[in-house]
């Protein structure tokens, strides 16, 4: 068990470093210069212009420039933007928002997901059933955005529950309505996959046993039934709540929020490939843990999964 | 004697809702089973043996099941009549049930010893502790070598004999009044067949349980049994004593399936084989449901259902002809 963590976080030293360069290049292959850009209109003085390039190391080639980052990195230092901001910072000011958000997500599309799932798994077949299906296929077949104008709509528009745009983004209370804008999807890829699950393991041999030997109801399914339905559904949120925090670009742009899909958005327009770098990277690297969180926990919850 | 059997089945009656219509699974099945008795239900996939022991025991999955009709008396008492929460007493306690695939009915994600304590902490309330030690010692009981070190270990863990003896051991936990194994030996290799065999044999004697035992071995039947009941399409065609079942058989299709024994003394001659398959359940024939497949059914046969009756003391047979078929030389 020691052993195989030691190597799958052995492993993310090499993603880690295919991932950073990868980003990297592709910054430096997009279009446009940063460092003219902050001349706006203005015809900027080549002497100036060649000043800041030396100054922020541009005008090395691609390979110095990545060693130079990846140098800084090891002393702790994410570099700066153009204007001269450390990254450090904006990373520290967008990740706890991000986070946050795709946490009430993650709990959103857990919760209601795996209960909608087993109504209608146990159910199978009745209204009920039938019902959470429609719904969840209409969540699934409709963008993202369309989702987030429409619930806009209703809850602050219409109903005035909420106020349309997030006006603090450190506030929990103002990212409830983003947040579950943002688990909507997972919502419905649980609650089907939990409802497969159910559905199946309702008809499994130890289901009958379980009633044969006299347990309660209650117990057979939570005990029985659960325990067996939640190993690919537990499997599923984890990689998922990666894939949380790195697609709340959409969302956060319909409600306003500054997190990590703004921060990205924006130094991506600006060509600040210190920041993108920096947070995509940060972004894979959490995406690593939480699978590793869900295949050490894949063995806890099935006992004949081992790992050598 | 005028006491009251331990678990009395009379013309029970299940259906089944299907696609393609009404299945009758069940029709009309009465057998009693008394304490410290085995009573073995033969027949084949599909005769009704298996519906009627979930019917007995309450987990027969309705819909698509129901029953239609009949009783299900546990000392005197009728299941059918009782609530769900006095029967899923008696389930476990006083009833309890071994299937055929231990490996699928166990819980592969709870170990054995947790599925084992779970009886007495559901049924007697005991705490985790005291459960678990009474885990330990039925495992020892059922003679699985070193109990206290497998208590934790999970189902995939034990071979096919081992997993058998504690689905064994769940079933006898609480010291229930019957036990009903459904083909418990079926999936296992034949040397370890017969120690299972041999451990529910002794279990029950030593505890005075009444046994159903569902199967279609005639070799375990014989070794164990004290009473058939050789079902098919729902029916019950032939009860009687082993023995004399076996000597002598009152309905063709009990023959059949006695002739379709391989014997060593016709080695290498063709094996018998009962011709045609089962009928439908949805479109059972007029008559006898045995009749399309018989060398001797009449036109009587094909157009009158036979009435189970008494054909020698304590042994019955829904056969017109059973006189012929109890007479006819053996083969």
């Amino acid at each position: 068990m020691g052993r195989y963590v030691a190597r799958r976080l052995l492993q993310m030293i090499p993603v880690f470093i295919g991932t950073t360069f990868l980003v990297f290049c592709m910054i430096y292959v997009l279009p446009g210069d940063p460092v003219r850009s902050l001349w706006g209109d203005k015809v900027p003085d080549p002497a100036q212009l060649a000043a800041i390039r030396a100054q922020l190391g541009l005008d090395q080639p691609l390979w110095q420039q990545y060693l130079d980052y990846m140098g800084g990195l090891l002393t702790g230092d994410l570099g700066t933007t153009t204007v001269g901001r450390p990254v450090a910072d904006e990373m520290g000011r967008a990740f706890p928002v991000t986070i946050r958000l795709a946490v009430i997500a993650f709990l959103f599309s857990s919760v209601a997901g795996i209960t909608l799932g087993v109504l209608g798994g146990m159910r199978r077949g009745k209204y009920v059933d039938t019902g959470i299906l429609i719904f969840t296929m209409l969540v699934i077949s409709m963008p993202v955005f369309v989702l987030g104008y429409v619930m806009r709509h209703v809850f602050a528009t219409e109903l005035g529950w909420v106020t349309p745009t997030v006006q603090n983004s450190e506030e929990i209370g103002q990212l409830l309505l983003p947040g579950v804008v943002l688990g909507m999807l997972s919502l419905a890829y649980v609650a089907r996959l939990t409802r497969t699950t159910v559905a199946e393991n309702l008809r499994a041999d130890f289901m009958r046993t379980a009633r044969a030997k006299g347990l309660p109801r209650r117990r057979i399914v939570r005990v029985h039934l659960l325990r067996n339905s939640m190993i690919p559904v537990v499997t599923f949120l984890g990689t998922d709540l990666g894939a949380l925090m790195g697609g709340a670009i959409v969302t956060e742009g319909i409600f306003n929020v500054h997190g990590v899909g703004r921060l990205v958005y924006d130094a991506l327009v600006r060509r600040e490939s210190a920041v993108v770098v920096g947070t995509v990277t940060v972004l894979v690297l959490i995406y690593l843990a939480a699978n590793l969180l869900v295949d050490l926990l894949y063995a806890v919850l099935d006992p004949r999964i081992r790992y050598a | 004697m005028t006491t009251v059997p331990l678990l009395e089945v009379r013309d029970l009656q299940v259906e089944f809702h299907t696609r393609d219509g009404v299945a009758k699974a069940v029709n009309g099945v009465s057998y009693t089973v008394e304490a410290g008795q085995t009573l073995a239900v033969l027949g084949e996939s599909g005769s009704g043996k298996s519906v009627t022991a979930q019917a007995v025991m309450g987990i027969l999955d309705m819909p698509p099941g129901r029953i239609t009709g009949g009783q299900i008396l546990y000392r005197g008492q009728d299941l059918l009549t009782m609530s769900e929460e006095q029967r899923r007493k008696i389930r476990g306690d006083r009833i309890a049930m071994i299937f055929q695939d231990a490996l699928s009915s166990l819980n592969p994600v709870l170990s054995v010893g947790y599925q084992l304590a779970e009886m007495f902490r559901v049924h007697r309330g005991m705490s985790r502790r005291q459960a678990r030690a009474r885990a330990i010692e039925l495992m020892d009981r059922v003679r699985i070598p070193g109990a206290r070190e497998r208590v934790n270990d999970y189902p995939h863990q034990f071979s096919g004999g081992m997993r058998q003896r504690i689905m064994i051991a769940m079933a006898l936990a609480l010291e229930p009044d019957l036990i009903i194994a459904d083909e418990p030996t079926t999936a296992l290799d034949v040397t370890v067949q017969a120690q299972v065999m041999d451990l529910l044999a002794e279990l029950q004697r030593e505890y005075r349980m009444g046994l159903i035992l569902i199967t279609h071995d005639l070799g375990v039947v014989a070794d164990v049994a004290d009473t058939i009941a050789v079902m098919y399409a729902g029916r019950i065609v032939e009860r009687a004593d082993v023995h004399q079942l076996y000597r002598r058989p009152a309905h063709p299709y009990t023959k059949g399936l006695l002739d379709s024994v391989p014997r060593l003394d016709h080695k290498g001659g063709e094996l018998y084989a009962i011709k045609g398959l089962p009928p439908s359940l949805t479109s059972l024939p007029g008559g006898c449901a045995f009749s399309p497949r018989c060398a001797a059914a009449t036109d009587l046969c094909r157009s009158q259902t036979p009435a189970v009756v008494p054909v020698a003391p304590g042994r019955v047979a829904a056969c017109h002809h059973w006189k012929e078929t109890l007479d006819a030389p053996a083969a």
